[in-house]
């Protein structure tokens, strides 16, 4: 294990006192040091939003880019330089909205990146509006007179999408936070986990409590391989119940970067070597 | 000396091969070509063709006067048989019923069915064209596509014999020796001037014209060692090529006016991040969808200030397949060196227009990519991103290449190590080290090409593709006698202005010529220099303007 002060960034972190996040954060430092994969070596990619901040928040390589479009440079980044471990975090506003075309084609490219969304049910950056995720009818700083469209249920579009691995926690189980989050960075492929996180500020029907008496962890019972009842965990959301831990995972899907010929050979792209006299090769066609 | 060709017909009649295998013979017999595509939104129907020009000197535009015209449908007969030279003529099947003193009506369907391939009419026409212009057969035989059977290989071979004897020789063009040539398209050019400076990624969503650059690209992925992905959208497209470039790829993206509409968000995410990246724009008439298989430069002003919010930028433009070439290649080195957004304009007229160039001369050019391996850092220091340095060019390093220092990347304001700020101060640090390299990138700029008298009293201006349209008519007028220049600008912003000045002080009317409505170069002339337009010939139909209309024009409405 490395030195958990390796990751610790000198920048003051603006999130609300009491927020999701910073469990989120700890637990991204725990894996990372747990894992021993040291700051050079990992990426943190964000878009934009409350939870994109966390690459400031992290000592370790950082794309703090636009919103809704953490996961196209993310698998940039992944396809020139395998060697590189690459996070991407976002939030539900990030990732399914602004974001969502992105979010079904990294699922499909499958490259080996994992996707935290810091999901809080609300726009939390823009304060207080209506997220993908916010359920219907509830009263927000912008729909004053309830949210008229259905819940995005996400789990079940990546699951229906063909993700590899789906997961689903809540930021006040912080141990399972923490182990999902390493099952998910070693999982071959990409990885989604949707992070319950309450929005303390602006989000006062999703609370702590609110969670809290509603999550129960998925037992051994449970047989993550199993797409259809995957299929029917994922739908399971509210009152009756929501499941944490892994919906579903699948093993021995190619990825992206072994299925690329390109990519597939020994060195990332990034350390390959070209002179200007090789493209003579390629003239010849047009003599 | 110069001849002109037609090919016309119907989408999915086999244009291309023709075009394509006429235009190899006539390289192979010394001689230059230009030849241009005109077709229509569609893959099958509706009236294309390709004009091909032939001549013993470097052309870069097409004509509109025809000597010859292979007419596959009725249609391509009656369309363009009026722009027959007097000598003219056209040949058909006989089946066509064309009544026409320049028409010739060969068996074309019959003796393709003879030879149990309807498709060799193509073939039999070919031979028939060249016999016409007495180009001689040595050597043709290499040019048929290598994807047919050994059994159509003959056939065509057999094609093209047959052809030869079926018409008498107009014209005789012996081979003739010539400097060593390549025959290759704009956008093909584009995509080997990428390659030979080392792009190894490229992320775009198809789109014409600029597709084909991700066509070439994408067959040559593995023979370059490139990453050609075709992504979802073009915002995915710039974002994941930013995201490939940060961590060290030469990267490039492409799309026509519409998709890199989509991009422009991100396009200010490089410009505030200071990650290289270059952009090309193979303009078609827009807005929205327009006409999407024709031609116009009317992206010009729109990519000049393309963002919201300010950062340093090059726009330059090709102005020919050479042109490309090497401007592609010198992109890439000047988005490394300012780790800025570089934009190459191109179109259509360029992207599919098939030309004859001099061989590229590869010795000069050098893939620079200014990426330190952290040397540049003391023992113990932290590396800041952002640097604040004199010529506003801070040190770069990629992430997981030098132990112990991470890379950290910002599209909020940030200080010299990338955080978020909000202090005014700081702010105008950022912003003053960025917009230096604006006033750096002047000293970088190439001129535009000049061409005609030295003291001209009619100057005229252009940009990228009106190249070879500008130098023919200002040849033509100088040899008529009249006093008159041109210049053809590459590069565009950050404008050069020393040609610009020392000929427009001279000039009684200075004339924009450009594909579009507004006068967009002129306008920035303007803006940048003062300098007004006496007159503008702007073209907004689509169609590229050539060295004859262009004569045509300035003496209707400038002289």
């Amino acid at each position: 294990m490395l030195n958990l002060n390796l990751y610790n960034s000198k920048d003051e972190i603006a999130w609300c006192p009491g927020c999701g996040n910073f469990a989120i954060l700890d637990a991204i430092k725990k894996a990372a040091a747990e894992l021993e994969i040291k700051p050079e070596d990992l990426v943190i990619v964000s878009g934009i939003g409350q939870a994109a901040k966390t690459p400031h928040y992290i000592r370790a390589n950082g794309f703090n880019g636009l919103h809704g479009r953490a996961l196209p440079p993310a698998q940039g980044i992944k396809m020139v330089n395998k060697n590189l471990k690459v996070i991407v975090a976002s939030g539900d506003g990030d990732a399914y909205g602004e974001g969502g075309n992105h979010f079904i084609h990294a699922i499909r490219r499958n490259m080996d990146i994992t996707q935290i969304v810091h999901d809080n049910q609300i726009y939390g950056l823009t304060k207080g509006q209506g997220s993908p995720t916010t359920a219907f009818g509830q009263k927000t700083s912008m729909q004053f007179e309830g949210v008229m469209q259905q819940p995005l249920n996400p789990l079940a579009l990546a699951i229906a999408a063909g993700a590899t691995f789906v997961a689903r926690t809540f930021t006040g189980e912080r141990e399972q936070l923490k182990n999902l989050l390493k099952e998910a960075i070693n999982h071959k492929g990409y990885a989604l986990i949707d992070i319950l996180q309450p929005c303390v500020t602006f989000n006062k029907v999703n609370t702590f409590k609110w969670y809290k008496e509603r999550v129960y962890s998925l037992d051994n019972n449970y047989d993550p391989s199993n797409k259809a009842k995957a299929f029917e965990k994922a739908l399971e959301f509210g009152d009756e119940g929501i499941p944490t831990g892994i919906i579903y995972k699948e093993e021995g899907k190619p990825i992206f970067e072994e299925i690329h010929p390109v990519i597939a050979k020994d060195e990332p792209l990034v350390d390959r070597q070209w002179e200007v006299k090789n493209i003579e090769k390629l003239l010849q066609e047009f003599v | 000396m110069e001849f002109n060709i037609l090919v016309g017909g119907a989408a999915g009649q086999g244009m291309d091969t023709i075009s394509d295998f006429l235009e190899k013979v006539i390289k192979l017999n010394g001689y230059y070509v230009f030849s241009n595509k005109d077709y229509m939104s569609r893959a099958r129907g509706g009236n294309n063709f390709t004009q091909i020009r032939i001549s013993d000197r470097l052309i870069f535009s097409h004509s509109n006067k025809l000597d010859f015209i292979i007419a596959l449908d009725k249609n391509a007969a009656e369309f363009h048989v009026n722009r027959l030279k007097d000598k003219g003529a056209i040949i058909l099947d006989e089946g066509i019923k064309f009544d026409h003193d320049k028409a010739i009506s060969l068996p074309l369907v019959k003796l393709a069915n003879e030879l149990g391939l309807s498709r060799a009419v193509g073939m039999l026409a070919v031979g028939a064209t060249m016999k016409y212009f007495g180009l001689s057969l040595e050597g043709f035989e290499s040019f048929i596509p290598a994807k047919f059977t050994e059994q159509v290989r003959n056939i065509n071979i057999e094609a093209v014999m047959k052809g030869y004897s079926l018409i008498d020789s107009q014209y005789n063009l012996e081979k003739r020796k010539s400097e060593d040539t390549l025959l290759l398209n704009g956008n093909t050019a584009i995509a080997l001037g990428a390659i030979a400076g080392g792009l190894n990624f490229y992320s775009a969503y198809p789109m014409t014209p600029a597709t084909s650059i991700m066509t070439y690209l994408s067959k040559k992925q593995l023979e370059a060692g490139i990453i050609v992905e075709q992504v979802e959208d073009e915002i995915a497209a710039i974002n994941m090529a930013i995201g490939a470039s940060y961590a060290g790829a030469r990267a490039m993206t492409g799309s026509s006016g519409g998709g890199f509409s989509l991009m422009v968000e991100a396009l200010g995410l490089a410009g505030i991040m200071e990650t290289p990246l270059v952009v090309v724009d193979s303009q078609r008439p827009g807005p929205a969808t327009g006409l999407p298989t024709r031609t116009e430069q009317s992206d010009l002003s729109f990519l000049l200030t393309a963002s919201h919010g300010e950062f340093p930028r090059v726009v330059m433009s090709v102005r020919n397949a050479e042109d490309a070439f090497y401007q592609t290649f010198r992109a890439l080195n000047l988005a490394d060196k300012f780790q800025t957004v570089v934009l190459i304009l191109t179109d259509q007229y360029l992207a599919d227009a098939k030309v004859t160039v001099s061989k590229f001369k590869l010795n000069d050019l050098k893939a620079e990519r200014y990426i330190s391996d952290g040397s540049v850092l003391v023992e113990g220091e932290e590396y800041k991103r952002y640097k604040v340095t004199d010529n506003g060019i801070s040190p770069r390093l990629i992430p997981g290449k030098v132990p112990g220092q991470v890379v950290l990347v910002d599209s909020d304001e940030h200080d010299e190590y990338s955080h978020i700020t909000e202090s005014a101060e700081v702010r105008r640090a950022q912003m003053e080290k960025r917009m230096k390299k604006l006033e750096l990138l002047k000293d970088y700029m190439v001129e535009p090409e000049y061409f005609g008298s030295e003291r001209p009293e009619i100057l005229l201006v252009g940009w990228g593709s009106t190249y070879g349209a500008l130098k023919e008519a200002a040849e033509t007028l100088n040899a008529e006698g009249v006093n008159i220049g041109a210049l053809s600008f590459g590069d565009i912003y950050p404008l050069p202005t020393e040609k610009l000045i020392k000929y427009a002080s001279m000039a009684k009317a200075i004339v924009n010529v450009e594909q579009n409505y507004t006068g967009q170069l002129g306008k920035l002339i303007t803006q940048e220099t003062g300098i007004l337009m006496n007159k503008s010939i702007l073209k907004y139909d689509g169609r590229q303007i050539n060295g004859e209309e262009l004569v045509e024009r300035v003496k209707g409405e400038v002289m």
